[in-house]
């Protein structure tokens, strides 16, 4: 029993309380806390789900019912970086179909893939509300506007490995 | 000439955030001041009705017809709520990233002003996780309001109490659908929720609620400072107010522009977004976002506004329009489309589950040149059983159909032409 609720940190601990304090019951934090942990450790691995399971008395399973719904919390290890590929339709006009053939030739990865040396991850996003500037893609938290080849050879310069 | 454009008087060409004390000192937090205190929750409500507005997210309902459904009487004792719909994720949609990114006190005093008409005591933004930048500088907005007594408790000393705070989500499209919204700030699953019981009554835990969308509320506070005739009066046609119009697609300057409501699209797409880039030909355009039907430019005169765009068989929805050009294929565009719509299906109703995959499939083959002639057939059925109101529900199995049907109608030689050549007769240049 302790050994599962040390799989969580006291930061953790504290970060996910913080968010209890403003709800009516504590399983309405479950994607606060799923974030949370994800920040700390890069995904959400089966330990760290039923600890929070535990921790915000619910079960297990429907915490990852939760998890598994949003695109954003990553129930497999990712990456160092994320990249978030936009590929929704003013993107596509714009060509995002060769940007991410240019990824692949460059990183060796195709949408849901890690680069080799664990530095990249591509995943496709929903419109990222910059279709004046398609396409655009996020590395991490920075969004790049109006990307083609010249600025991903940039963007990628000194890095990726080639996939598994 | 020189047009009052309320929404976007404090963004900058170089879009950096417009801060408290460049903020007030251009007026800013006037309309909340007009309000509490002064005016009753009741004679806010009022001028909202009175007002015109309608909801910017894209449905365009009226915003004081859906506040009036608030229980305002004693009975209603307890929580109420005011949630900030800043999920923007609408395919070809990027205005509400300009009003977040630019100018977040203005959304705050809108909010403010809205909890106070409908007596919310709790406000939240609800906002997708990509926009790092918006929501930083909503978090540091909403500090400075409580440490200037904008918010927390007897704001302005009127005794009305108000607490915000922001929702960082986790993805998926689905999330912007408004009793979606309700379950995931739930902590749970961004399944819709069937109505009634519609939210102004039973929302977040139970609870009376309100969602509105970043640009409806970003007017409020301009309607109660200014009046319901001011508001009116910007308008060109019968609808009221300004609206974030937006560009998308081979034009050669692609944008968003603040513009009195019921201004001409060839206004905006010719003036505004300069016209198609060179060698490209106009074709269609989805005027509201990716889940609105095709026109053509045939309607290039028409205005944009809602009742307009409506009668020409379509939705003003988002405002912001996504151009189709010569060179791209109506076949692939819709296919795209219809991927995203597949991939966005919460999976909770069985025709938006199970359809969207099959159009999909449907559309994939014809583009792929395995198309054959009864998929015309296919696709006209999955048109009219995934595209009825009332199979699911909520509106976006319903909203993936209006791009195709109207691609079937005025495109269909395309798709007529790539089942019997069995190709993609714009493989070759296009935009694949």
């Amino acid at each position: 029993m302790s050994e599962l609720i040390q799989a969580l940190s006291a930061q953790e601990i504290a970060g996910i309380d913080a968010e209890i304090a403003h709800v009516p019951y504590r399983s309405a934090v479950a994607i606060e806390a799923l974030k949370i942990v994800q920040a700390h450790r890069g995904w959400v691995s089966d330990e760290s789900l039923r600890a929070i399971a535990r921790h915000l008395h619910m079960s297990a399973e429907e915490l990852d019912g939760v998890a598994t719904f949003y695109n954003l919390i990553y129930r497999r290890p990712v990456g160092e970086q994320v990249i978030l590929l936009c590929n929704s339709i003013s993107c596509w006009i714009k060509g995002c179909d060769k940007i991410q053939k240019r990824i692949q030739e460059q990183l060796g990865i195709g949408l849901g893939e890690t680069t080799s040396d664990k530095r990249y991850t591509l995943l496709p996003v929903t419109c990222l509300g910059a279709c004046d500037k398609a396409p655009v893609l996020m590395v991490g938290e920075e969004l790049h506007e109006n990307v083609d080849t010249h600025s991903l050879s940039r963007l990628f310069d000194d890095g990726g490995g080639t996939s598994e | 000439m020189s047009l009052d454009l309320p929404l976007t008087r404090n963004v900058r060409p170089d879009r950096s955030p417009t801060d408290f004390a460049a903020y007030e000192a251009n007026g800013g937090y006037r309309g909340l001041r007009a309000a509490i205190g002064k005016l009753t929750p009741a004679e806010c409500l009022q001028v909202i009705k009175d007002s015109n507005l309608r909801g910017r997210g894209g449905a365009g309902f009226p915003t004081g017809m859906k506040w009036s459904f608030v229980p305002m009487d004693d009975a209603a004792a307890g929580h109420k709520y005011l949630i900030c719909n800043a999920d923007e994720m609408e395919p070809g949609t990027f205005k509400d990233r300009l009003l977040l990114e630019c100018d977040p006190h203005q959304l705050i005093e809108g909010m403010i002003c809205a909890a106070y008409t409908i007596q919310a005591d709790i406000a939240y933004i609800f906002i997708r996780a990509e926009y790092h930048r918006a929501e930083k500088l909503l978090r540091e907005a909403i500090a400075v309001c409580y440490e200037k007594g904008y918010l927390g408790r007897d704001i302005l000393g009127s005794g009305y109490r108000l607490d915000m705070q922001v929702h960082s989500s986790a993805g998926r499209y689905i999330c912007g659908e408004e009793t979606a919204l309700i379950s995931s700030l739930e902590g749970k699953r961004a399944n819709p929720r069937a109505k009634p019981p519609f939210p102004q009554v039973s929302g977040l835990w139970g609870r009376p609620t309100i969602v509105n969308n970043v640009e409806t509320l970003c007017n409020i506070h301009h309607i109660i400072e200014r009046g319901a005739d001011w508001f009116q009066a910007l308008g060109l046609t019968e609808d009221a107010g300004t609206k974030l119009y937006g560009v998308s697609g081979r034009v050669k300057k692609p944008g968003c522009w603040e513009l009195p409501i019921g201004t001409p699209i060839r206004e905006i797409i010719e003036r505004h977004a300069g016209g198609m880039e060179d060698g490209y030909q106009l074709r269609g355009f989805l005027p509201g976002g990716g889940s609105t039907d095709f026109l053509t430019p045939d309607h290039l005169d028409l205005a944009m506004d809602y009742g307009t765009i409506g009668k020409a068989g379509s939705r003003m929805g988002t405002g912001t329009m996504i151009i189709l050009d010569d060179k791209t294929c109506p076949v692939g565009f819709v296919k795209n489309l219809m991927e995203f719509f597949a991939r966005e299906s919460c999976g909770f109703c069985t025709p938006c589950r199970d359809g969207l995959p099959w159009s999909a499939q449907v559309l994939d083959d014809i583009e792929n040149g395995r198309g054959r002639p009864e998929d015309m057939h296919t696709l006209a059925r999955q048109v009219e059983f995934i595209g009825a109101i009332g199979n699911t529900h909520c509106a976006l199995a319903p909203g993936a159909m209006e791009p195709l049907q109207s691609a079937m109608k005025y495109f269909r030689e395309d798709f007529e032409r790539h089942i019997s050549g069995g190709a993609c007769h714009f493989c070759e240049g296009g935009a694949h």
